[in-house]
């Protein structure tokens, strides 16, 4: 097991399952399609990200350096929350960009579902977590990787 | 993050409840980017990334409605993004017209929430409200609160506004509240370059493709790229904004790119020139082989890769007034050189009302409709939201779309090539 300390960006504790994504995670492009047909596993369905193309995101310990793509990227989040369909927590290895920041605050604010979110866990972090790892998330940012 | 004393009211509901909620979001999102305070919206009007009803973003809606229903609207007047449906001008099905009408059935709803909270009027929905036809056209230097990243990467890039890339929603607050958070390309710091791009290619690289490549090496960063002004002159003529358009369309969706800069192009690079480079920049060569490679990196997800395309949508980001009679004119000399009539592949072109209906008054608007193609207003990314188009065949000359969609991508050259020859 390890540990790594980050930030909190959305407070909360959570225990899931670790789904990696090494590159950029693009919002709108991965969660369309659960969005569309309402599946509530919510399939990845960007094409481009190999690393989790059509594996299921939701109650997912979504690991990734950042989020990329359209400014609907905050919305998406949020709606997936309100639909049952949000991973558990989020997590980045760097510094959460401003779309991925809103859907977290926009779930946390808005509607009663938890999306805890900690930023700037560092490139070791990626380098570390693997799929299918158990993700522990503590309130103060610690995060451990099983 | 500072406060001033009207500010920490609202949020502690001097205004009500909902406006305490819309202020603590602020607050929150700015407090997560090192925000220092808020900073007063200076453009006149703003600009909205939802344009679509669609049926899955009920809790969207129901939150417009709470807002309506607090007596809340925009202080500002705004344009929105693209219309999702064109049933008039874009070919469908009738089983793919009744898709389009269950999956936005909140449309109507949604269009009149719209006009409530300060829709600047019935045909403003486009994602380039910038064009002067449509007037939504911030100065520079001007604080803005909008969301549609081709959008918000023009006006910082282009025009020297100062905006962040804001999430939906988040534009709204701002414009309901009156300001945004200081921080990142909002100040003078996070307007610098972390990267410089330098473009050594034989000849202009096509937009769409250069963009790609910008946005998937340096993600959110802002890049300053050299090498551009020896193809494209200095002077930001409409031909030279029309490529970067699509330039930064492709860097805001194949990354995450908020800013550019081009030596001896852009406001702020004239101005400040390598002064807006920090110090410990990376760099990124890029070459016809690397472009060729990026090209080849995109991954063709139809059922069938050698199907023959059934539709192609050209103009995502919605199309200038220059670009739509210079198409006309190389379909048709496309055609002539054929011996062809009519276009191969049901053709769409897309731009916004006010700039189609300029263009309406010119002579190369007979010209392409003598070709078949067909002219919409619509957001070609939400006609392949109907899971009956995107299961076809499509090609498009747009990274974007290609980005979010089934769609295929193609340069200028070859889409014009496909458009004009026989289909066997």
């Amino acid at each position: 097991m390890r540990e790594f300390k980050g930030r909190v960006v959305v407070p909360g504790t959570a225990t899931a399952t670790a789904l990696v994504s090494t590159q950029g995670f693009n919002t709108l492009a991965s969660f369309k399609k659960a969005l569309l047909a309402k599946k509530l596993d919510a399939p990845c369905s960007d094409q481009d990200n190999k690393d989790i193309y059509e594996k299921p995101m939701a109650k997912k310990a979504l690991c990734m350096p950042q989020t990329i793509g359209s400014t609907t990227g905050g919305i998406v989040l949020y709606c997936a929350s309100e639909m049952g369909a949000s991973p558990a927590c989020l997590l980045f290895s760097e510094s959460i960009d401003s779309l991925a920041a809103a859907g977290a605050i926009l779930s946390d604010i808005w509607t009663d579902v938890a999306m805890p979110t900690v930023d700037r866990l560092g490139p070791e972090f990626l380098d570390y977590v693997k799929e299918g790892m158990t993700v522990i998330i503590k309130e103060d940012g610690i995060v451990q990787v099983d | 993050m500072y406060l001033d004393k009207n500010q920490a009211k609202i949020l502690n509901g001097s205004e009500g409840e909902t406006m305490a909620k819309i202020m603590k979001t602020l607050v929150m999102y700015g407090e997560t980017f090192d925000a220092d305070k808020l900073i007063p919206i200076t453009s006149e009007e703003g600009h909205l990334v939802t344009s679509f009803g669609i049926n899955v973003m009920d809790p969207y809606y129901e939150m417009f409605e709470s807002l309506l229903d607090a007596g809340i609207v925009s202080k500002q007047n705004f344009t929105v993004d693209p219309s999702p449906v064109d049933m008039g001008n874009v070919p469908a099905s009738p089983i793919q017209k009744l898709v389009f009408k269950i999956l936005y059935k909140n449309q109507k709803r949604y269009d009149d929430q719209l006009k409530r909270m300060g829709l600047k009027g019935e045909d403003m929905y486009t994602c380039t409200c910038y064009m002067d036809e449509v007037g939504n056209i911030p100065d520079y230097g001007d604080i803005l609160s909008w969301a549609e990243s081709s959008a918000v990467v023009y006006a910082n890039s282009v025009l020297g506004a100062r905006c962040n890339r804001n999430s939906a929603i988040i534009e709204m607050f701002g414009s309901i509240i009156g300001y945004v958070p200081n921080f990142g390309l909002t100040t003078n710091d996070g307007r610098k370059a972390t990267w410089v791009i330098e473009v050594k290619t034989n000849k202009l690289p096509e937009a769409q493709v250069l963009g790609s490549a910008i946005g998937l090496k340096v993600m959110e960063s802002v890049p300053y790229v050299k090498g551009l002004d020896k193809f494209l002159g200095n002077e930001l003529t409409q031909e030279v904004k029309d490529y970067l358009k699509d330039m930064g369309a492709a860097t805001a969706s194949n990354g995450a790119v908020g800013l550019y800069h081009v030596e001896g192009i852009t406001p702020e690079a004239k101005k400040l020139k390598e002064d807006l480079i920090k110090e410990e920049a990376k760099e990124y060569v890029i070459d016809d082989s690397e472009l060729l490679r990026v090209q080849n990196s995109y991954p063709c997800i139809w059922k069938n890769p050698n199907s023959k395309p059934k539709l192609a949508f050209i103009g995502c980001p919605h199309l200038s007034l220059l670009q739509l009679k210079d198409w006309a004119k190389k379909i048709d000399d496309k055609l002539r050189s054929n011996d062809k009539k009519k276009v191969s592949v049901p053709t769409v072109l897309t731009s916004s009302v006010p700039v189609i209906n300029e263009f309406k008054k010119t002579e190369e608007y007979q010209i392409l409709i003598s070709t078949g193609v067909k002219l919409s207003y619509i957001c070609p990314l939400m006609y392949l939201s109907n899971p009956l188009c995107s299961k076809m065949p499509i090609i498009t000359n747009s990274n974007k779309l290609r980005t979010y969609t089934t769609a295929k991508y193609y340069k200028d050259d070859e889409i014009l090539n496909i458009l004009g020859k026989e289909l066997g």
